[in-house]
Order: structure tokens, then C-alpha cells, then sequence
């Protein structure tokens, strides 16, 4: 990719990542925040990082911004109105995060940071080198992962059922009232 | 290729973006929002590195992060729909029963 489409695209991505801490409707801020998915991940396919590109295209600004999206839609979540908050706690917040990529800036910086660079093997970044790594070197970790997305499934459902002869408290509180 | 200055710039003023999220928003979905910002800003480093030492290693972590995001995700959706039912609020500050 040629530098300037680099500037463009995390322009973009700054741009839509604040988008989503100051937008003050729900839906808005995940727009933005898709948005910030999507240009990583063209970002990512730039790096040389196909496959994990699509990924995160397919799973995160597909699959989790539609969870997102159903628990928006299934809230009936508005546009947050009356007072704003604590200023204090903004203003105190905004400084401690601006400190944080200063020091995250010059933590990062070449002088401290060693890489030696390398030239890329032939087929990086294909489904091909991605899975021979995955089910080789990390095999324990990606068979672990399907324990951790059914202890997910489990808790989930666990978490969000309503437990059988508790009535609904919201009915309870509209029937009291 | 772009200097990895550059990038690990980028990521570090998303994750920063992130963590202001956490802290200022007081609504719990979009401080959830906010945590996946911060993930996403440590996907992008992993991959400007990974790509520059010439290792996969560096995608396959991005890999497994994107899953555990997924069941977080699930997860967390999860506990913040059992809240809304019992206290009809996705307001941090409302949530006060346990403080002393």
C-alpha cells in the first residue's frame, strides 16, 4: 500500500474510534465503531495479514457488532439526555488517556523498541501458513479455545435465562405501581 | 513499507481512545465498546510487528484474541441483559447495591 493510503487510513481509524467514545447514541457508537473494525482491518490486510484481515471483517464487524446490535435493539436503548455526567471525571480522564499514549509513544519508540527486521517468507500471511502454525506449534492453545467458546455458550445462556417460578421483576414492578 | 513507528503510534492512540472510553462514558455498553477498541488497538501492533520480524506467530495471537473477544462478547452482552431486566438501567453509576 502506498504511504499516503496508510495517513488515510488511521486518520480514519482516529476519527471513528473517537466517534465512538462521544457519540451520545448507542447506535451511533457502534457505527463508529465498526467503521474503526473495518479500517483496521484493511490496515491489517496492508500489513500483509490477508487472511486475518478478512477475519476480523466476517468476525468482529459481522458476527459480535450484530450481538451488539441485538442487545441495542433488544434494550431499546435512546439517545442519553439530561446532564452529561461528572466534568471532573472527563476532563481528569482525557488527561490521564492523552499521558497514556505519550507514554505508550515513547515506550514504542525505535530507540527502545529492537526489531530486527526480516524479510517476509514466501506465502505469509496465507490460510495456508496461518493454519500450518495453528495446528502445530499451537495446538494445545487452539484445543483449549474450543473449551473456552463452550464455557462461553454455557454462561451466556446460563446468564440470560429467566429462572423457572421467579416472575419477570419488571412485570412484578408494573403490577405493584 | 510504512516505518513501524508509524503504526505502533496508531495503536497507541486507539488504545488510548480506549481507555478514555472506559473512563468517561458512564453507559456500560459503550464502555464495552470501549474494550473492544483497546483489543483491536493491540490486534494492530501485533500485526506491524509480526509482519516486519517475518513470524506468523504474531497473526495467530491475533487469532485466538479475536475468539476470547467473542466470548467475552457473548459473555458480557449476556451479564449486561440480566442487569437491564433486574434494575431497567445500562447506567454505571445507577448500579450502586454493593457499594458501601
Amino acid at each position: 500500500m502506498p504511504p499516503f493510503l496508510y495517513i488515510f487510513l488511521g486518520a480514519l481509524a482516529v476519527v471513528s474510534a473517537l466517534g465512538v467514545i462521544i457519540q451520545r447514541n448507542p447506535i451511533h457508537s457502534l457505527l463508529a465503531l465498526i467503521a474503526t473494525l473495518m479500517t483496521v482491518a484493511i490496515l491489517f490486510i496492508g500489513e500483509d495479514a490477508v487472511v486475518v484481515g478478512f477475519l476480523q471483517i466476517i468476525v468482529y464487524a459481522g458476527a459480535i457488532m450484530v450481538l451488539f446490535l441485538f442487545v441495542i435493539w433488544l434494550l431499546n436503548l435512546q439517545v442519553e439526555t439530561g446532564p452529561t455526567g461528572h466534568l471532573a471525571l472527563k476532563f481528569f480522564g482525557s488527561l490521564a488517556a492523552a499521558l497514556l499514549a505519550t507514554e505508550l509513544f515513547f515506550i514504542l519508540a525505535p530507540p527502545h523498541l529492537q526489531v530486527k527486521f526480516t524479510h517476509e517468507p514466501v506465502g505469509y500471511g496465507s490460510l495456508a501458513s496461518l493454519a500450518g502454525k495453528l495446528f502445530t506449534d499451537y495446538l494445545v492453545a487452539f484445543e483449549v479455545t474450543s473449551v473456552l467458546l463452550l464455557a462461553a455458550v454455557v454462561g451466556s445462556v446460563a446468564l440470560a435465562r429467566r429462572l423457572p417460578g421467579t416472575d419477570d421483576p419488571r412485570a412484578a414492578r408494573k403490577a405493584a405501581s | 513499507m510504512i516505518p513501524l513507528t508509524y503504526m505502533m503510534s496508531l495503536s497507541a492512540v486507539i488504545f488510548a481512545i480506549g481507555v478514555a472510553g472506559v473512563i468517561i462514558r458512564r453507559n456500560i455498553l459503550v464502555m464495552f465498546m470501549s474494550i473492544e477498541l483497546m483489543l483491536n488497538a493491540v490486534n494492530l501492533a501485533f500485526i506491524a510487528i509480526g509482519s516486519r520480524l517475518g513470524s506468523m506467530d504474531g497473526q495467530v495471537i491475533v487469532f485466538f484474541v479475536m475468539t476470547v473477544a467473542a466470548a467475552e462478547a457473548a459473555v458480557g452482552l449476556g451479564i449486561i441483559i440480566s442487569i437491564f431486566r433486574n434494575r431497567e438501567t445500562v447506567h454505571a453509576d445507577d448500579l450502586t447495591l454493593m457499594r458501601w
